[in-house]
């Protein structure tokens, strides 16, 4: 084999062999999401944040417009801040309700926007007023098994302030009426 | 009698821990050598060219077409237990994520030490038996930087390349059979992966995996070569113990750096 084939097939083989890296970075991951779509950061304050994890999905009305930046604990409340980036184009009003919701029993927990009626819009920074802690589902248990053994009849699932996805769940229980700023 | 035979057990015994350790010292030793005639490699440019053919480009059919494989087997087994949760749409998930992160590199390491490992170590024995290696000592060409060097380089440029592809076409093995074959939906299959896939979490540790792998199968397989005994059993010796020693350090370097690189990443 001489020289030029050579240095013709280990061009080839460079050449597919970052292909294959370009393809796993823009088809398989997300490259393409993560490093583009400017935005702008949104704050939160929850009783209890749940299962929510770094760069889980926030999502309106199901579309997703960004992602749970950073999470920490305010020594002062200690209520959970979330930050979250959403991507800029979207805008929500001053009186949006923030909730921590699951997809599915088993699924990802991710944080749902309500926009309200407001006509003012939160700018870059600014803090999510109405929030709404996640379900956690011992105290469901719990909550229910002492409706049970109290003898009184376990109340019908009722929309928790309007807000859909909190419907299914007692809405005596301390983990959904407490979260409630 | 008796005192005899265990002073030569316990002569055995010293003389296998001092000599092991004198190997130690001289792979270290050998391994800084080569580091240090690392540029002559590089100003010689196509003799690294040369090595990735053959190490690179020749590995490449057992490596695209086992990758293939993997893929597709993975799709039909992962599909069996999903169904079960009514999760088919997670196939994606699933093959990207443990091709990405765990087999592609693992894999293609384990297939590279055993198809272009060995024969780097062959191929320097043999020049040691046939004192190609002393011949060039006395013409004064240093063997380190004219045989050692590039094949170390080749081996190292040739490693993630090759385990990119392996994902690649692992993914495409999976979406062959999950989408093609049984049916998942295309969008699901593309969106879920796309969606759980993370550019630095999975895929640039799985690029970091596949350098570390191709560092370690190089660097045994031209200190194997280098240090075969200069007779056929002795090359023959060298072959067998890249392939087991590369294969092993490749499982355990796994484990370090999964531990490193993927502790959960909840706050």
């Amino acid at each position: 084999m001489n020289r030029s084939a050579i240095d013709l097939w280990v061009g080839i083989f460079v050449v597919i062999g970052i292909g294959a890296i370009a393809f796993l970075s823009l088809k398989v991951g997300n490259l393409t999401s993560v490093s583009s779509a400017p935005g702008y950061h949104l704050d939160a304050a929850f009783d209890n944040i749940g299962g929510l994890k770094l760069r889980a999905p926030v999502k309106a009305a199901g579309v997703v417009v960004g992602r749970v930046e950073r999470i920490r604990l305010d020594p002062q409340s200690y209520q959970a801040i979330v930050s979250m980036k959403i991507d800029q184009g979207y805008q929500f009003s001053k009186d949006t309700i923030a909730s921590i919701l699951t997809s599915g029993l088993l699924g990802e927990v991710y944080i749902g926007l309500d926009s309200g009626g407001d006509t003012q819009m939160l700018a870059d920074g600014g803090r999510i007023g109405k929030t709404q802690s996640a379900m956690v589902l011992e105290k469901l248990i719990g909550q229910f098994m002492f409706d049970k053994a109290a003898g009184a009849p376990v109340s019908p699932a009722t929309p928790s302030q309007g807000v859909p996805g909190a419907t299914g769940a007692p809405n005596a229980g301390p983990a959904i009426a407490g979260g409630t700023k | 009698m008796r005192s005899e035979a265990v002073t030569w057990a316990l002569r055995r015994v010293g003389e296998r821990t001092i000599s092991s350790i004198e190997r130690f010292g001289f792979a270290a030793r050998f391994s800084v050598a080569v580091l240090t005639h690392s540029p002559a490699a590089l100003r010689r440019l196509r003799l690294t060219l040369r090595e990735i053919y053959f190490s690179g480009v020749l590995s490449l059919v057992i490596i695209l077409v086992s990758g293939l494989f993997v893929g597709m087997v993975l799709a039909l087994q992962g599909y069996e237990v999903l169904t079960r949760y009514g999760a088919n749409e997670s196939l994606g998930i699933l093959v990207a994520l443990s091709l990405v992160r765990e087999l592609g590199p693992v894999v293609a390491g384990l297939l590279f030490a055993s198809r272009a490992g060995s024969a780097i170590t062959a191929e320097i024995g043999l020049m040691k038996t046939t004192e190609q290696l002393s011949a060039m000592e006395m013409m004064a060409v240093d063997p380190l930087a004219r045989v050692v060097a590039p094949r170390f380089f080749g081996g190292i440029v040739s490693m993630p390349l090759l385990a990119a592809l392996f994902s690649t076409l692992g993914v495409f093995g999976a979406y062959l059979v999950g989408v093609r074959l049984i049916g998942i939906d295309a969008g699901a299959f593309w969106g879920n992966m796309q969606a759980a896939v993370d550019f630095r979490y999975d895929i640039l540790n799985g690029i970091i995996k596949s350098v570390v792998f191709g560092v370690a199968v190089s660097l045994i397989a031209v200190f194997e070569g280098y240090n075969a005994r200069p007779t056929a059993e002795g090359v023959s010796t060298a072959t067998t113990r890249t392939v087991v020693a590369s294969s092993l350090s490749i499982l355990a370097l796994d484990f370090v750096l999964t531990v490193f690189m993927f502790r959960g990443i909840g706050v």
